[in-house]
């Protein structure tokens, strides 16, 4: 099958067209980065994370009453995945001081908040089996004994015939992401009827269970960003001096014009939807670069091809000529890879959002900056260092 | 050509076979990082001052205890807690004491060194300890608390925990906890980060009664504690009524953890209370029987991490090596205590800077997700290869199946940990790898439209694009390296996906592919390519 069959587009007549093109883009991300800024996330900025999951559909006001009564600052409380989970994200602010240590108190503080709100009327003495760790849930149901095993049994079947009622119950917990609706459920844990009934004397089932918990303090928070930014610059210095050895100096230049085009875009649009750039997204901005630097290379290899097989043609027409040899594959490529990533935007889920985002925008831009962005610079280098030679050569003579 | 054909499919085999074998079953040769399994991830920074000032303390009482032994005159010594490293400072020793301070202070020169301050008629000393000296002492304090960690998670039981230090200073004082599948995040970090200093200390002779607060102990003693004793805070369920008191007790400990051999969770034979018995060796079995004999009539408080926890009064002589630590304990506590103690105590307080704890839910959802995601992107991929190129395509998705197959069989073989960002990395790979194949087919396209023969046209296609495909994978490459180089956890864990998934890509890209086409042309005549 064929794509196009010999294109003869006239890339770099348009050159202007398309530098007004991403003379735009780029305005409107610098215009979006000072104004609304970047919503970075509790990687970066330091600060706690937890992910809540109910077991009714929450009611983000009363989430929100409850932390402010136990004087919790909630920076933001927001649904998290698709609404039918009924999960909640609450993020908090750090404070920064290094006297605040103990990082794991603050969800517990989250914790006990919601727990006096939303269980507040809990019958005296029951245990909420929504929020039993695997080893008390044993512990638990042996003292309970609602199948009246302690006769029958010696003590070590006993305990392990609990601890294995206890790894069952817990794993359909964890299979239906974090809670259990309703006692009944447990049937389908291979709990008979009978037995249910004598839990029900025991445990109940607490409204909401915390599933995750992210907590980063502002010391680590910094390393990261210099981490990451370290990484980033001595990746692209380290891809510009192996193209510049390769081809050119000015390739490799271009090469990494077309890059910072391409991320610095893709940031302009998460800063635009607000969307919270986490270490996760910074991995998709680096596969974005792998992606973009590639293409890029597959026209100049074409380009120095052609400068060696096609004599007396210009380098306008080389580059043209190049850059629609390589179109269907360029085309190809970013076709599927676009259809890999846009399969993960689509079905990935809350985690993998913000990543596969990433990855959508810049497989797009990427691809518009390899056809648009890359070949000109070159072109434009090219030209300029001519007539400087030639002008120099009109000043000696 | 032939023969040459038969070894390269039996190399495309052998490594093919190989990668299976490390990676099945992928259950036990991959881990899961923490984000996809769910468990505990924490970073632990070392107070390294602590440990440094107590150094400088012990040092000081032993330069004290000297000087004083050979009846140097001096007025008083004391440790400075600098930000940098302490100090020891002896102070106000007059003209005719400078050569016998001197002497005694010549005799910790490998490790302090010290300046005069003059003054009226006097002069102070400060020492200030060497800076390699402080960098041992730091690092090995990091790795002590390392040790003491992965000693008291091994005695909690949890499956394949990592401990690892870390830290980009010239100390590294950081370590990094990984704990996956725990489910009581809020147990552990408290095991974890306990100091567990255990010691017995004498309450002060004259004034051992509790006090309601520090300043009324301090008023006892006219406003100044004597320099060899401090105040801590007693809290008692039985003899303070929970509240807390306080008590002047000794500096210098009489009997520390370092001389215990056990500790256990045991019950009061009265009340039926939880507590926790420990053992001390020899050592500690000496001491104490000389404390106890001297002091008849004292109290020995027992103090757990500068808080007492009990003060009995010395009845006689105790040539015994248990005691117990009393108190408001949960069974539970009191087994967490006692394992505590036997694993040791942590040589400098312990801070967390990160903590993250991913529930099991979370990360099966993810897992299950990603599965769902990579699969649809997977087959839309194969679907759409099959249709733009036809028979080639099915070569194309061999390849990529087999690009795969080297990644997983790696990444096996080094127990690597597969993450979220890993996982980007493999979904980069094969773009890569797909690109290949692409810049493959629509080269060879190209030679057939200039009129080449299938086969010419499938040489030249390889050759030619070979440069390109080691071009742009060695880029990749490059960054990659540099990620590892400069990046944090997951971040590194792209880059290793990413690098292992470069090299399987040449090689499946080029060889693997090459192969195929040369076995399925060899075959028969071919006068037009399905492409």
């Amino acid at each position: 099958m064929e794509i196009l069959t010999n294109p003869k587009i006239d890339w770099l007549g348009k050159r202007w067209i398309f530098l007004g093109i991403s003379a735009f883009l780029m305005v409107g991300a610098l215009v979006s980065l000072m104004t609304k800024g970047l919503n970075l996330g509790v990687d970066f900025t330091g600060g706690t994370l937890v992910y809540l999951k109910f077991k009714e559909e929450p009611v983000l006001d009363q989430v929100r009453d409850a932390l402010n009564d136990a004087g919790i600052e909630a920076e933001e409380v927001t649904r998290f995945d698709e609404p039918s989970t009924n999960q909640v994200q609450v993020r908090m602010a750090r404070i920064a001081t290094e006297a605040t240590q103990d990082l794991s108190l603050e969800s517990n503080k989250v914790f006990e908040a919601l727990k006096a709100r939303f269980d507040a009327q809990v019958p005296e003495g029951k245990v909420d089996l929504n929020n039993l760790t695997r080893s008390a849930l044993a512990n638990e149901l042996q003292q309970a004994d609602p199948e009246k095993l302690r006769e029958k049994m010696s003590v070590s079947d006993f305990a392990r015939h609990y601890t294995e009622l206890a790894d069952r119950i817990v794993d359909l917990r964890t299979a239906q992401r974090g809670v259990i609706r309703d006692l009944s459920e447990l049937k389908s844990a291979g709990v008979a009827d009978e037995v249910i009934k004598s839990l029900e004397e025991r445990f109940y089932l607490g409204s909401f269970t915390i599933i995750s918990v992210e907590s980063v303090g502002p010391k680590v928070g910094q390393e990261l960003q210099t981490r990451a930014r370290n990484a980033v610059l001595f990746s692209l210095l380290g891809m510009l001096i192996y193209i510049a050895f390769r081809f050119r100096p000015i390739y490799g230049v271009a090469g990494v014009i077309a890059l910072f085009h391409d991320v610095f875009i893709t940031v302009g649009l998460f800063s635009l939807t607000g969307k919270e750039i986490s270490l996760n997204v910074i991995a998709a901005l680096l596969t974005l670069v792998g992606f973009s630097i590639n293409d890029t290379i597959v026209i100049f290899d074409r380009v120095r091809e052609n400068l060696r097989s096609v004599r007396r043609a210009d380098l306008a027409t080389i580059i043209n000529l190049s850059v629609n040899q390589t179109l269907n594959r360029t085309i190809l490529t970013s076709g599927m890879t676009f259809l890999a990533v846009f399969a993960l935007y689509m079905f990935g889920g809350e985690v993998l959002n913000g990543f596969s985002f990433a990855l959508v925008v810049g497989i797009i831009v990427g691809c518009y900056s390899t056809l648009a962005i890359a070949s000109p610079v070159v072109f434009w280098w090219q030209t300029y260092s001519e007539r400087r030679k030639k002008a120099a050569k009109t000043v000696t003579a | 050509m032939k023969k040459n054909l038969k070894y390269r499919m039996l190399v495309v085999l052998a490594v093919v076979g190989v990668s299976i074998y490390l990676f099945v079953p992928p259950s036990q040769k991959i881990n899961l990082g923490l984000d996809l399994k769910g468990g505990i991830h924490l970073v632990l920074q070392v107070m390294l001052r602590d440990a440094l000032l107590a150094e400088a303390e012990q040092v000081r009482g032993r330069i004290d205890r000297e000087l004083r032994d050979k009846e140097v005159a001096f007025a008083e010594s004391r440790t400075v807690d600098k930000p940098e490293s302490p100090e020891i400072e002896i102070l106000g020793v007059p003209p005719e004491a400078q050569d016998a301070v001197e002497v005694q202070l010549r005799e910790y020169s490998s490790s302090w060194t010290y300046q005069r301050r003059y003054g009226e008629g006097q002069v102070d000393y400060v020492l200030q300890m060497i800076p390699a000296v402080r960098k041992y002492l730091a690092q090995q304090t990091v790795n002590q608390a390392r040790e003491t960690i992965s000693n008291r998670v091994d005695q909690y039981g949890v499956a394949e925990p990592t401990i690892t230090v870390y830290g980009s200073g010239d100390v590294q004082d950081q370590i990094i906890v990984e704990l996956p599948g725990v489910d009581d995040p809020n147990r552990v970090i408290n095991l974890i980060r306990s100091t567990a200093r255990l010691e017995l200390r004498l309450v002060h002779p004259e004034k051992s009664s509790e006090f309601s607060s520090r300043e009324s102990a301090a008023q006892a003693f006219g406003g100044m504690i004597p320099p060899d004793y401090e105040v801590l805070p007693y809290r008692d369920i039985n003899e303070t009524g929970g509240q807390t008191m306080y008590m002047v007790v000794r500096k210098a400990p009489s009997v520390t953890g370092r001389h215990l051999k056990n500790a256990r969770r045991s019950q009061d034979s009265f009340t039926g209370r939880s507590e926790v018995s420990f053992f001390l060796n020899t050592e500690g079995v000496a001491l104490f029987t000389r404390t106890t004999e001297q002091n008849v009539g004292n109290r020995l408080a027992i103090v757990l991490d500068d808080e007492i926890r009990s003060a009995p009064v010395i009845e006689s002589r105790i040539a015994s090596d248990s005691a117990r630590i009393t108190g408001q304990f949960t069974p539970e506590q009191a087994e967490d205590l006692a394992l505590i103690l036997r694993s040791g105590a942590l040589p400098a307080r312990i801070t967390i800077l990160e903590n993250r704890v991913v529930g099991p839910s979370l990360g099966m959802d993810s897992i299950r997700r990603g599965i769902l995601a990579s699969l649809a992107g997977a087959g839309l991929v194969i679907l759409a290869m099959l249709i733009v190129y036809r028979l080639s395509g099915a070569n194309a998705i061999i390849c990529l199946a087999i690009n795969v197959v080297i990644l997983l069989g790696v990444l096996g073989y080094f127990r690597a940990t597969l993450t979220l960002p890993g996982i980007a990395g493999v979904i980069l790979t094969i773009g890569m790898a797909v690109d290949a194949n692409i810049l493959i087919f629509e080269r060879i396209k190209e030679e057939l439209r200039l009129g080449k023969t299938v086969r010419s046209a499938v040489d030249a296609g390889f050759t030619r694009v070979f440069t390109t495909i080691l071009d742009t994978n060695l880029t990749t490459l490059i960054a990659a390296l540099f990620l590892f180089q400069f990046g944090t956890g997951p971040i590194r864990g792209f880059a290793v996906t990413l690098a292992v998934g470069l090299i399987a890509n040449v090689f499946a890209a080029t060889f693997v592919s090459r192969t195929i086409f040369d076995w399925y042309l060899q075959k028969r005549e071919v006068t037009k390519l399905s492409i």
